[in-house]
């Protein structure tokens, strides 16, 4: 290998559950709401309030954790892990511990273009906890006043730990976008990174080949990414810094304390922020309030059966059922399941999967990423492209002219028949057609010369006056009987 | 006030069949305990709040109701009084505790609320041992309680304020909690009736919480019918509390008078070892010889773990508790210390650090949240309270959580298996509520190991959730009054009181009353 070192990579991420309530009260989960009105005696700790668990939370992580993979024990239970911070009233999270609800999963990961090799990255664990309040820090000048916002406290989060399998920042990022597109396509989280719904936290460390064998660095956790492409350039920022470390002084692991850095988004650069010395001790225990959760292999099996296909199966059976490329069914089904199932409407009602494919990855891609529109806001409905995919396979729109008809069943949401009345398209009959090519072709003798000499592309000139004069005319249909006529005419002289 | 004695020395029972047939109004009957309480509470303390215009404004509102044939709830004028850790919606719970002196609950405790829709009529807020903790009422922050038969002497704990208002005919019917004998010690101290449920039999919503697996709430009455008639009143599934079980309440009152013909009783042999008082002793057998005459059987049992009850109470109890008061932290509500003075004192250990040019100590010196934190909660809690979080944060602390917490799981469950082979031979189990009785004001409060020891005959029933009860059964020379407990196995409250109302039926001590 060229690399002085690999890159040890294991991501903690935190999702936001989509519930509508709290995971131990009935408070609403809403985000962007006026600070500290969804809150009440329970989430905000006070005495004498009790924890009771949101069944549907739970449901929602053993979908996850069965998504994922995961053994699911058949008894799971809540400890409270204990911190003193203002944002948590309790001065404790209510947490899993030692029995967490799912452990030992995996998520494969690829990348269609290759630069990468697909492999299956372990899942330690997922566990659900409540997330605590917001701390607003007014940083600015003479204000160390601090405000606080517990309309998120006891907001439900699942833990997905992951084993450190990862070794580069796109295997990384690829594994977040895996993961993401899981939970999405299965309903249990918006996976919002800019609302807290998805937050990531990165362990990194390198493991160098030197003389005396192989040495890991000291491990640096990596906090405040705010976007998939931050936890890329962190990682990237990262690695090599710790390169550069390690050449300085040498420090293995264990030799140096576990630390987190902070990335800094706009200056591009992690920075140190606390060193794990003495590890907090959390005082984990039992909740009291709380009973254990048993899990049944019915439940099991129903929160199994309530998956569907995923992601993954979607991509195999696309390549299966109609053909695509690896390639173009990663893309679709990467898309989401709203572009999955607008392809799949396309490909079923046209009978025509690889048109299919063609204008969805490139024409309704296009539009996705330059509007930044939802799937079902784009005006070619996925019935309507089927129409327009149609009417070309059936000779009614000349296919060079389905690109404009595209863009007015787009403007104005019509149909491909309408679209194609509304242009005015007519199939042009073959006489017509020989016709209007003798008309032309004794108007240009000096055309019918040249291809007589062998160059053919001069009847290129008459295609753009034959489209003057009708705008249905194929053009590679008059292409080939002006040549056929033009030869013609010089044989018989 | 002679017809007040003779209406507030009846039992409650009897106080609401004269209020249901219209011979007395609850506002009658509300007065005579207000007057009583005005009378006595100066030397007693039972109360830390008395509730007299409310009091009165729902006895009027339940008269009135009566009188037009209104529905009514089951426990409708008769007045209860509360101990102060059950939250009462826009009113004060203070847990005895300045940390909580100014506290409102902006909501009802499961058990209030029940209360209030039986129309009970909520006489006042009693005294206790600050969050519950301790055995004599002397760690409540803001007054001393005592026992009505002794003045000199502790009504219990933690519960004293809610045994010594029933002593004293200040209230009839009272609510307690108990977490290692809270109930039945004072009742036994007190000579009362009191019954700690089985865990999870009354919900815990709004109790403020003190060993969230070992508190229950349950009634202190003058006798067992009474104490039925208000359990039935409080107990029951809560959706809001996860731990309370969903199974139906029997009608306790209904069944209580009828004798459990044949019962067997057990005796505990290591109950009757060393440190039990000779009196106390001889009450108990008598009262055991009373259930023989009554056509009992009874049979030595043992309980070989029952030595280690104690111990594996203090680590738990404790354990809990640091983590339950960690929450009284002056951040969001409770005490919080003088900000601006604790920031100038901050401010004067830096200066004073920073002239030393002592970096180590300018380095450790604390940021104002974490002075902020220590100052309330250093301020905000007495001795005990502190002892305990201390002791429970050490338990659970890492390297030591093994070798205590759960090691006294363990041992919790040895206990809880004693007792179901113990109820496989017997029905009720028979003894002492506590070793002696009631101890000098005092006595013990730099002692704090003989304290605990207090707990000794009551803890088991909390490690084990098994329901308890502890009622009058004698007196000892100096005329205190001696308690008998019986356990019986979970969800058997109806076997524990009728046990109770066919010993009371043969015997007259619980018609004793203090002069007061």
């Amino acid at each position: 290998m060229s690399q002085l070192y690999t890159t040890v990579i294991g991501l903690e991420v935190h999702v936001q559950l989509a519930t509508k309530s709290k995971l131990f009260c009935r408070c609403s989960t809403q985000f962007g709401a006026e600070p500290n009105t969804q809150t009440c005696s329970v989430c905000l700790g006070l005495p004498g309030s009790l924890p009771v668990m949101n069944r549907t939370a739970f449901d929602l992580s053993l979908k996850t954790a069965v998504a994922l993979n995961c053994v699911i024990p058949k008894f799971t239970k809540w400890d409270r892990k204990q911190y003193y911070y203002p944002d948590l009233p309790k001065a404790y999270q209510i947490s899993q511990y030692d029995l967490p609800m799912s452990s030992a999963g995996w998520l494969e990961i690829s990348d269609e273009k290759g630069s990468f090799e697909p492999k299956r990255v372990r899942i330690t664990r997922a566990h659900l906890e409540e997330d605590a309040g917001k701390s607003i820090h007014d940083e600015a000048a003479g204000k160390a006043d601090s405000e606080i916002d517990l309309n998120r406290t006891g907001t439900p989060l699942l833990e997905i730990v992951s084993e450190p399998d990862l070794s580069s920042s796109a295997e990384a990022k690829a594994y977040l976008q895996e993961l993401k597109l899981l939970l999405t396509h299965i309903g249990v989280s918006d996976c919002n990174m800019q609302e807290g719904s998805l937050r990531v936290d990165a362990n990194i460390n390198l493991h160098i080949d030197t003389p005396e064998g192989k040495i890991a660095t000291p491990i640096v956790e990596i906090k405040n990414m705010n976007s998939f492409r931050a936890v890329e350039r962190a990682l990237d920022y990262e690695a090599p810094r710790q390169f550069r470390v390690w050449q300085e002084t040498g420090q293995k692991i264990g030799e140096a304390p576990k630390q987190t850095r902070g990335w800094d988004d706009s200056a591009g650069v992690t920075r140190g922020q606390r060193s794990k010395e003495e590890s907090s001790d959390y005082r984990y225990f039992p909740d009291p309030d709380l009973v254990p959760v048993l899990v049944t292999d019915d439940q099991v099996a129903e929160a199994r059966k309530s998956l569907g296909e995923l992601p993954a199966d979607l991509r195999n059976r696309f390549v299966q059922e109609y053909g695509l490329s690896a390639y173009d069914a990663s893309v679709i089904v990467n898309q989401g399941q709203g572009v999955t199932n607008y392809f799949e409407q396309v490909a079923r009602e046209s009978g025509d999967a690889k048109s299919a494919c063609k204008w969805v990855t490139q024409d309704i891609l296009r539009l996705l990423k330059d509007g930044e529109q939802e799937i079902n806001a784009i005006g070619v409905s996925a019935a309507n492209l089927a129409g327009m995919i149609s009417a070309v396979n059936d000779g009614k729109l000349p296919k060079p002219r389905a690109k404009e008809a595209f863009e007015l069943m787009l403007s104005t949401g019509s149909t491909a028949q309408q679209a194609i009345q509304e242009l005015g398209i007519e199939q042009v009959d073959e006489s017509a057609l020989v016709e209007l090519c003798r008309e032309l072709l004794d108007k240009n003798p000096r055309v019918v010369a040249d291809v007589q000499s062998g160059k053919v592309q001069a009847i290129g000139a008459l295609i753009g006056q034959a489209k003057k004069l009708n705008p249905n005319v194929d053009p590679g249909r008059f292409r080939e009987i002006c040549l056929e006529l033009a030869m013609e005419s010089s044989s018989s002289e | 006030m002679s017809s007040h004695s003779s209406l507030i020395e009846s039992s409650a029972t009897a106080q609401l069949e004269l209020l249901m047939r219209g011979d007395l109004f609850s506002v009658e009957l509300t007065q005579a305990y207000l007057d009583s309480i005005a009378s006595r509470d100066a030397n007693v303390g039972a109360f830390l709040r008395v509730e007299k215009d409310r009091a009165l404004a729902q006895a009027a509102s339940v008269d009135k109701r009566r009188q037009s044939n209104k529905p009514l709830g089951k426990l409708a004028g008769l007045p209860v009084a509360v101990k102060d850790v059950l939250c009462d919606q826009d009113t004060i719970t203070t847990c005895a505790s300045r940390m909580l002196e100014n506290f409102r609950a902006p909501y009802d405790s499961t058990v209030v609320a029940k209360l209030k829709a039986a129309d009970a009529i909520l006489i006042g807020r009693t005294n206790m041992d600050e969050f519950a903790m301790g055995g004599s009422t002397e760690n409540s922050a803001f007054q001393i309680t005592r026992n009505p038969w002794d003045l000199e002497r502790a009504p219990g704990g933690s519960s004293g304020g809610a045994a010594a208002c029933v002593a004293a005919d200040m209230a009839p019917l009272s609510i307690g909690t108990d977490t290692g004998g809270s109930i039945r010690q004072p009742a036994g101290l007190c000579g009362v009736v009191g019954l700690k449920p089985t865990y999870g039999r009354v919900s815990r919503f709004g109790l403020v919480a003190f060993a969230s697996s070992l508190d229950q709430v349950g009634p202190l009455a003058r006798t067992s019918q009474d104490a039925a008639l208000l359990l039935e009143t409080i107990a029951g599934h809560d959706l809001r509390d996860a731990t309370s079980l969903d199974r139906p309440v029997p009608a306790y009152s209904q069944s209580v008078a009828e004798p459990l013909a044949g019962v067997r009783i057990g005796l505990v042999r290591e109950h009757f070892a060393e440190g039990l008082d000779s009196e106390v002793a001889s009450a108990v057998r008598d009262a055991v010889a009373v259930y023989e005459s009554l056509g009992a059987t009874v049979k030595e049992i043992s309980l070989p773990h029952s030595k280690h009850a104690v111990a594996t109470y203090y680590v738990i109890a404790p354990c809990e508790a640091s983590s339950n008061l960690a929450r009284y932290d002056g951040v969001h509500y409770g005490h919080r210390t003088d900000e601006a003075e604790m920031l100038e004192e901050l401010a004067a250990e830096r200066k004073a650090l920073e002239a030393a040019k002592d970096e180590v100590g300018l380095s450790r010196l604390d940021s104002s949240l974490v002075r902020m934190y220590r100052k309330s909660r250093s301020e905000g809690f007495g001795a005990e309270v502190k002892r305990r979080i201390m002791l429970g944060t050490y338990a659970l602390s890492a390297g030591y959580y093994d070798a205590y917490y759960l090691k006294a799981l363990k041992v919790r469950r040895l206990i809880r298996q004693d007792f179901d082979e113990a109820f496989r031979e017997v029905d009720l189990i028979a003894g002492p509520v506590t070793a002696q009785t009631a101890f000098k004001i005092g006595e013990m409060v730099d002692d704090p190991l003989s304290m605990y020891l207090v707990d000794l005959y009551t803890v088991s029933a909390n490690l084990a959730g098994i329901p308890g009860i502890s009622l009058p059964c004698g007196f000892d020379k100096s005329g205190l009054p001696i308690g008998l407990q019986l356990l019986a196995p979970p969800l058997e409250e109806e076997r524990l009181l009728r046990g109770a109302h066919m010993y009371e039926q043969a015997t007259d001590w619980h018609q004793r009353r203090p002069e007061i």
